[in-house]
């Protein structure tokens, strides 16, 4: 016979142990590969490895390796560099135009919806097909570029071998692959803004460039905060296509090296050295990552701040 | 309008289709030059193939094993995504529905994943994976899938999740239906749009996956599309219209999904990011 007291006891503790239940295989995936990962690499950062095994602690060597001794800090700070200019390339020529493109398609003219669809389609392809198809493209002698400079009569280029223009090459695929990204992104902040304010304006005597400057560009500062941190994160984290376009080593002689790759490099090395170095790699990885948060989060803090005042 | 609009609207216009032209005929090259000989694609880049030859799609298809990397990249990210959507919504629906001490902390917990890119994390992901024996299996690579995408589904079901009515619930219970019943056939039919779009946010950046690949898997048999893509084109790097064949056969599948579910796409992606 069970009393009512112990039924409700009975009660309580199956249902802790059905949410228990409900939450545990998402909070054990979480645990093996986001949590106790990110931890450790915290701390591997800090050992000189042996192959996979952490071998010794060695304080605050790697870091200072990678950041100020040969042969390692030279690299890692060409590539930050590299990463910079991604970052200021994609931001006017990517995002701009994505601003722009966000404005005319707010003019809601005839097969609006259709280019939508059409600016959006290099988004949902992979990194890896974009690149290889651009690659070919960008071919010097058979490549599709060159063949239409051709046609006005001007000289092509070799343009991911040469170390003044791979770089150059590189970025305006990813402007290609994702300008409908920012574009969604400001038209659906564009979308936000009232009828009225526009047509006020309109009425005002605002012309398309006062309108786009001074009225539409601080009213869409939310999702410019969006397409500034999401750009950052991504230039700084950019691997894939520097990878299919330009190989593990950011070949010609470097002039596309960034973070990422020289990241995965000094991990798992390249095809012509199979060395992995994780010690080093992991001091890479944490200043990479504590670089990404802390500016990400300073950057945040000033653009919604703009946000509030607009 | 007014009239000077429609004038200045005369001159976006073309603007407009010059953009699509830019964004489409890159594609519209590669698909005609998956019909082209090599020859025809040195001679005449711009032109039409003369004829539609299925030759090199042929040859991509028989030759290579593009069929094992389409069915690994299918099996991938249809096993995480069912993962994601399951133990994502599980998770949520406690978090949501329930009161219990930890409840914020839990929630906190999953949300933190959102801020983390796992890709940093290689090296340790790597260590574990091979700890548990896992490296060079389909089975590792989509654990960390769905670690990847179980905080966002999380944020998106929860935030859900907590919209829809108690009285549901309350009166399922007084007619003595148990938790799971009350959750299975209550109260999840109803948060089938969410589940949709925490599905569509995730696919994709599974679907195009090629870091983690690259990574971990290095047995040939277990490589997925984008990781195969680079194996045939180191392999046929002077057959051209069998690279474009075989950049065309990959990116087929996506296009094809895409275009029939632009819009939840273009909302699910760009919602993800403004949240």
């Amino acid at each position: 016979m069970i009393r009512p007291r112990q039924r409700a006891a009975t009660a309580r503790w199956r249902l802790r142990l059905w949410i228990l239940l409900l939450l545990a295989p998402g909070l054990a995936v979480m645990t093996l590969f986001v949590a106790a990962p990110l931890l450790s690499s915290f701390r591997y950062a800090f050992y000189r490895f042996d192959g996979l095994l952490p071998a010794a602690f060695i304080g605050l060597a790697n870091f200072r390796d990678v950041l100020a001794e040969a042969p390692y800090a030279a690299t890692t700070w060409h590539a930050l560099a590299h990463n910079c200019i991604v970052f200021a390339a994609l931001m006017v020529a990517q995002n701009g135009l994505a601003y722009l493109i966000a404005f005319a398609l707010l003019k809601a003219l005839p097969g609006h919806r259709l280019h939508q669809v059409i600016v959006f389609l290099p988004v949902v392809l992979s990194a890896v097909i974009v690149g290889f198809l651009w690659k070919l493209f960008f071919h010097p002698l058979f490549g599709l570029v060159n063949a239409a400079l051709a046609l006005v009569g001007l000289h092509g280029l070799p343009w991911l071998g040469d170390e003044r223009t791979a770089l150059g090459a590189i970025i305006f695929t990813n402007a290609w692959h994702w300008v409908g990204f920012p574009a969604l992104i400001f038209l659906a902040g564009m979308q936000r803004i009232s009828r009225e304010t526009l047509e006020a304006a309109r009425i005002d005597g605002a012309n398309d460039r006062i309108l786009m400057t001074r009225i539409i560009w601080p009213l869409v500062a939310p999702s410019a905060t969006v397409v500034v941190i999401l750009t950052f994160i991504g230039s700084f984290n950019w691997f894939e296509l520097p990878y299919v376009m330009a190989g593990a080593t950011g070949s010609p002689g470097g002039a596309t090296d960034v973070l990422g790759l020289y990241f995965y490099r000094t991990a798992f090395g390249t095809a012509a050295s199979g060395l992995t170095d994780f010690g080093h790699g992991s001091a890479l990885a944490v200043l990479m990552f504590l670089f990404i948060a802390v500016v990400s989060a300073l950057a945040l803090r000033v653009l919604r701040r703009r946000e509030i005042e607009a | 309008m007014h009239h000077g609009e429609r004038g200045k609207n005369l001159l976006i216009q073309p603007l407009l289709i010059l953009n699509a032209v830019i964004m489409l005929y890159p594609l519209f090259v590669m698909v005609l030059s998956a019909f082209k000989t090599n020859a025809e694609i040195f001679a005449s880049p711009f032109a039409l193939p003369d004829s539609l030859s299925l030759v090199n799609a042929a040859r991509m298809w028989n030759e290579t094993s593009f069929v094992r990397y389409l069915l690994n990249s299918i099996a991938v990210t249809a096993t995480s995504i069912a993962a994601i959507v399951v133990f994502g919504t599980m998770a949520a629906y406690a978090i949501a529905r329930y009161q219990f001490r930890l409840s914020a902390a839990v929630f906190l917990f999953f949300l933190s994943g959102l801020m983390v890119p796992l890709k940093l994390a290689i090296i340790p992901l790597f260590i574990q994976l091979d700890t548990l024996g896992l490296i060079d299996t389909r089975l590792g690579l989509i654990l960390i899938y769905v670690a990847m995408g179980l905080p966002s589904s999380v944020f998106i079901l929860t935030g859900f999740l907590r919209t829809l009515p108690g009285e549901l619930e309350e009166s399922a219970r007084i007619e003595g239906a148990s938790e799971l019943r009350t959750m299975l056939s209550v109260m999840l039919p109803l948060a089938r749009p969410a589940m949709v779009i925490a599905a569509i946010q995730n696919a994709l950046p599974i679907w195009n996956d090629f870091f983690f690949p690259l990574v971990f898997i290095s047995s040939d048999r277990l490589k997925t599309l984008p990781q195969g893509l680079t194996v045939f084109m180191g392999e046929y790097n002077t057959d051209w219209g069998v690279l474009f064949a075989g950049l065309t056969l990959a990116a087929l599948p996506i296009t094809l999904v895409y275009v029939v579910l632009s819009r939840q796409f273009i909302a699910g992606l760009t919602q993800g990011a403004i949240k």
